[in-house]
Parts: structure tokens; C-alpha cells; sequence
């Protein structure tokens, strides 16, 4: 369970968010939703102890996020946002071996070797691991992060807009795995979205955020309704029956 | 579906140096590495002895040849390690330690030294006491700028590099007023200093140099696996567990330290460095630190005794072996970088 209280958190004078408070149960996929600035990636940053709070606490999986050491917490807990600026060589294999540091401190043993490579064929990389990230295009180097994420293999992963640069099909797939890896392996995933078909169908639950606070919590047929996602989104938002259930139309 | 999983899986490996074709090439550069580097340094110490083999001179004179050998090797090691740690903790590969100003606060010692005490000066801060307090003096600084900058508001490495440019600047500006006023034969004595240089160093530094210089490399060196993943960025290295502050704020002293040591004891050698870990991220061609920093400092060293090598038996110009290192190791430099096309 992923449990903020009072969480808060200022940009300058005019810019807060928060106080916060929430509890996001144990598995399935929690997405994230709401317009640009409503602090979604900085709720998440915050979850994640890149970012502090200025005020509140968030607990993760029982253990209390800036009072746990970042060692023992990263074997609990990963998170991945959006940019990752670097600067070293590396292959794509090479990258997700590091999601094994929290368990092996950099020594890979076979069986890390498995890990990294089940999370590699996870995001469909397999022919693509001994290149080098900057032979890469953008959504290949986010699966590449996606599948270190995987590798590190913790409970709970916070993704910041893990469909970012993907095509259609990555996209697809990238929600697909999420939800098995939510479903058959238990993990409790939380990721930033925009698109909020994709958040509909794929996420069990749903948290839209404006202005800061959170506006609405809960499963995802009840938030995706009319009046909610005109009202978080300021934009007309239609709901059309789909051939897979519902869909939100907006343009 | 067992078996090929199983075929396949010999060949996945996530090592530094993932393919055998990789671990023939690393292992080919440090064997040639190693060997050039005995080369110019045998080179250096019997090359052109003027007194006959075997004599009691001919040792005597491959004794004082040693002792800069050594100097050398205390400047490769300084240089490369630090170089290549920074540019990892900055998560920057243009930039050099010189940046936080040691190399300023070096000239600007120094030039006060012969400003307030005439030509005279220059002798008033060497000796071994004084040596460490130069040490002193510019791992505090860098201190004072990291503990300030890194800690509280500000936060940032980029605010803390900005902030060292300045104040190096600033420095800069003030050693080169103090040198206008300085008469032509006190300026002239000064000069020699500030040219990064071998023979500058004063034997008796060493016994502090050495010592130090192995401590701080070697604490770098167990540090490597942290220092790879730092190099991934704040965010991931967080995320996987690295305190990101403390490691960057332990690696920046070690830093100092070792770039101190270098200055103090020969001078500016700035491109040194630069140039040394630009080269040692191409030939070691991984992300591993535990296998750059020794290719670097094979690198700095191979450069600095060829250099001297050079500048003694070639163009038998005694002193200022930086402008050869700029030569020659930025021609180098530049046709590894067009050739590679990449940093």
C-alpha cells in the first residue's frame, strides 16, 4: 500500500501542491491523470524520494519514504522519470543490468543475468540488447529504461509517463505488460498517463489530480464518466461505447 | 524451448566488457599501454646518459632521471582519476576539476608570494611544510565551495561550477594585476612556476605527495561501482538506491585532494587531464571505472614521459613540456575524436 498524508509541496509562491492524501492499495495499475501542471510527475517524484517533500509523509509497502535508508528502499520501490541525461557508453543490456545494483551492488550472478534477461524480452528487445542507447531512438531508449525498472524487481514501480515516444504498438504492449505484471506477478504499478483511453482501459484505478490536489479517486469505470473528465480537464469530454468498453472522445 | 533458452542465454551476458571480441581489445590496449609506458620510461632514464654505462655517475644521474619518473607517475595518477571522477559526478565530459578554481588559487599563491616578497618569494613557498599547506589551502577552498554550494538551497552542480568559474576568474584577474607591477626578472622567475612542469617539483614533497595520491586513486578505484552508476544521472542513481548528495560530495574531496596534489607539486597541467580521460573513455571503450581509471593513467603517463622524452631528445628544449602535451597530445586528441566521431 502506498499511503501520503498531508503531502505538500510549493513551487515559488504561487505554485502548491497539496496537502495531499491518499491510499493507493496493494496491486494492480493506478494511473495517474490530469492536465499539464496539475503536479502529477511531482506527486509521483515525490513517492519515489527524488523529490522531498516540503511537509507531509508517504509510506510505501510499510516503510516510511525519506526515513529509510535509499538502499533498502530501492529494493522496494522504483521509480523512472521522463528525462534520464547520461553520459556513459552503454548497451542496452548493459542499462538494465543496473536495475540489478540494489540487489547485487554491481556483481551480476547468473541468475541476475536471468533477470535482466526476462525483463529485456518483456519489453521486446531482445534483437535490439547489444546496441548502444545512442543508436537508439527515443521510445527504444524508454523501453530500455523501462525494462532496467523491470529488472530492479520490486514491489512497487512508479513510471512517469512510461508511453512516452512509444508508437501505437509499443504503446499497446507497454500497457499490456504493466497490467500482467500487475495481475500475474502482484506488483503494484503507478504511472503518469495522458492519454486517457489508455488510462481507462488498462488501469484498474484511476487518480486525477488539478491544481495541485487530487480530484477524484477510484475505480476506473467511475471516474471515467462525462461530467468528471470535463470537469478535471477543462474540455468537453464525450463518452462513446467502444467495442472494448468505454471511450472518451474530446476532439 | 529449454535448450535454446539455454544456448541463448551464454551469449547474454551485461558485463563492462559484454564479448570476448571486447575483452581481446581492452586487454590488447593495456598490454600496449603498459609497454609504451616502460618504454618512455626506460627511455627516459638511460637514453643519451652522458656518463658511461655501469660507472657510479651513469646511476647517479638515472637516480635524479628516477625521481622525475616518479614525479610523473604522481601526476598521471592525480590527473586521470580525478579528471575522469569529475567529469562522471558532473555528469559532464567537457568539463575539468581546474573549473572549482584550484589552478587560479595555485597562481594566485604563488604570484603573491613573489608580489609581496620579491624574486626571493618563490623560495618562500616551497619546503615541505609549506607544500602542505598549499595542499591545505585549495582542498579547503574546494571544500568551502562544495560544503556551501551542495548542501542547502542551492543544490546544484551546475550552480557550484558556475560559481568556481567565477571565483577562478576573479582570482585569475587578480594574479594578473600582481604580475603587471612585478619587475621583469621577479616576473621572469615567476614564469617558471606556472608552467606546469616536471622539474618543478621538489623531491622532498614526495614522502607527502605519494602517500596521499595512492589514498585518495585508491579510495576512488573501490568506489568505481558506485561511480558507475552515479554516472547514469541523479534520478536513476537515486532510484537505485545511491545516495546521490554524499557519494558526489565524497568523490568531489577525493577529487580535490588529488588535483591539489598535482598542482602543488608541478602546476597547471589541466589538458593533461582533459586530454587523458577523453582518450581513456575511447580506448577502454565501457562504462566501467574500475576499467578506465587504469587505462587513464597508463594514458597520462605514456603522454608525460613521451613528452619528456620528446622535449629532451628531440627538440632539446628544457622546461616547458605543457606546450609539447598541448601539441602533441591535442593532435592526437583531435584525430581520435574526427576519426571516432564521437565523445
Amino acid at each position: 500500500m502506498i499511503k501520503l498524508q498531508g503531502v505538500c509541496k510549493s513551487y515559488g509562491d504561487e505554485v502548491t501542491i497539496g496537502p495531499v492524501d491518499l491510499e493507493i492499495p496493494r496491486g494492480g495499475v493506478t494511473a495517474l491523470v490530469g492536465p499539464n501542471g496539475a503536479g502529477k510527475s511531482t506527486l509521483l517524484t515525490m513517492m519515489g524520494r527524488l523529490l522531498k517533500p516540503d511537509a507531509g509523509s508517504i509510506e510505501i509497502g510499510g516503510h516510511g519514504v525519506g526515513t529509510t535508508p535509499s538502499k533498502e528502499l530501492a529494493r522496494v520501490v522504483s521509480i523512472l522519470r521522463q528525462e534520464n541525461h547520461f553520459i556513459t557508453r552503454l548497451t542496452v543490456r548493459q542499462l538494465v543490468g543496473f536495475g540489478r545494483f540494489p540487489h547485487t551492488k554491481g556483481r551480476l550472478k547468473p541468475e541476475d543475468e536471468e533477470h535482466v534477461s526476462r525483463a529485456i524480452d518483456f519489453v521486446d528487445m531482445h534483437g535490439l540488447e547489444h546496441r548502444y542507447l545512442d543508436e537508439l531512438s527515443g521510445g527504444q531508449r524508454q523501453r530500455a529504461y523501462v525494462a532496467m525498472v523491470l529488472a530492479q524487481d520490486t514491489e512497487y514501480l512508479l513510471l512517469d509517463e512510461p508511453l512516452n515516444n512509444l508508437d501505437l504498438r509499443h504503446s499497446v504492449q507497454m500497457m499490456k505488460h504493466l497490467k500482467r505484471a500487475a495481475d500475474e506477478l502482484g506488483r503494484t504499478i503507478v504511472i503518469v498517463v495522458h492519454d486517457i483511453n489508455f488510462a481507462g482501459h488498462y488501469a484498474d484505478r484511476i487518480c486525477a489530480m488539478k491544481d495541485g490536489r487530487i480530484v477524484e479517486f477510484g475505480p476506473a469505470d467511475d471516474v471515467m464518466t462525462r461530467d468528471t473528465l470535463t470537469r478535471v480537464f477543462d474540455t468537453p469530454v464525450q463518452m462513446v461505447e467502444g467495442p472494448n468498453g468505454k471511450l472518451a472522445v474530446y476532439y | 524451448m529449454a535448450e535454446t533458452a539455454q544456448a541463448v542465454d551464454t551469449t547474454r551476458e551485461s558485463g563492462p566488457l559484454p564479448s570476448p571480441r571486447a575483452r581481446r581489445r581492452y586487454a590488447i590496449v593495456l598490454a600496449s599501454l603498459i609497454v609504451l609506458a616502460v618504454v618512455f620510461g626506460a627511455g627516459l632514464l638511460v637514453w643519451d646518459n652522458p656518463v658511461p654505462f655501469g660507472t657510479a655517475g651513469f646511476w647517479k644521474v638515472a637516480e635524479l632521471r628516477g625521481t622525475s619518473i616518479i614525479v610523473m607517475g604522481v601526476v598521471a595518477v592525480c590527473q586521470a582519476t580525478a579528471t575522469v571522477s569529475f567529469q562522471t559526478v558532473t555528469n559532464n565530459r567537457i568539463v575539468t576539476p581546474s573549473i572549482m578554481g584550484f589552478e587560479s588559487l595555485y597562481v594566485a599563491v604563488q604570484t603573491s608570494s613573489v608580489y609581496f616578497l620579491g624574486a626571493a618569494g618563490i623560495l618562500a613557498v616551497q619546503g615541505r611544510i609549506q607544500f602542505v599547506l598549499q595542499i591545505a589551502l585549495m582542498v579547503g577552498f574546494s571544500l568551502l565551495l562544495y560544503g556551501w554550494l551542495l548542501s542547502g538551497r542551492f543544490g546544484s552542480i551546475h550552480v557550484m561550477l558556475l560559481i568556481g568559474i567565477v571565483i577562478g576568474g576573479g582570482l585569475g584577474s587578480v594574479s594578473a594585476f600582481m604580475q603587471r607591477l612585478l619587475t621583469p626578472s621577479e616576473f621572469d622567475v615567476l614564469t617558471a612556476r606556472l608552467f606546469g612542469n616536471v622539474s618543478n617539483a621538489n623531491p622532498d614533497d614526495l614522502p607527502v605527495a605519494i602517500p596521499l595520491c595512492i589514498a585518495a586513486a585508491a579510495l576512488l578505484w573501490l568506489r568505481s561501482r558506485r561511480l558507475n552508476v552515479v554516472a547514469l544521472g541523479r534520478n536513476v542513481s537515486t532510484a537505485l538506491g545511491i545516495r546521490h548528495r554524499s557519494e558526489v560530495m565524497i568523490t568531489l574531496l577525493l577529487v580535490s585532494v588529488l588535483m591539489a596534489v598535482s598542482t602543488a607539486l608541478v602546476g597547471p597541467m589541466t589538458f593533461l587531464g582533459f586530454l587523458v580521460a577523453t582518450l581513456a573513455y575511447q580506448f577502454a571503450d565501457t562504462y566501467d571505472h574500475k576499467r578506465i581509471f587504469p587505462i587513464a593513467v597508463l594514458i597520462g603517463f605514456v603522454v608525460l614521459a613521451g613528452s619528456y622524452f620528446i622535449m629532451r631528445h628531440v627538440f632539446y628544449a628544457q622546461g616547458v613540456v605543457s606546450i609539447i602535451i598541448e601539441l602533441i597530445g591535442g593532435s592526437v586528441f583531435l584525430i581520435v575524436i574526427l576519426r571516432k566521431g564521437r565523445l
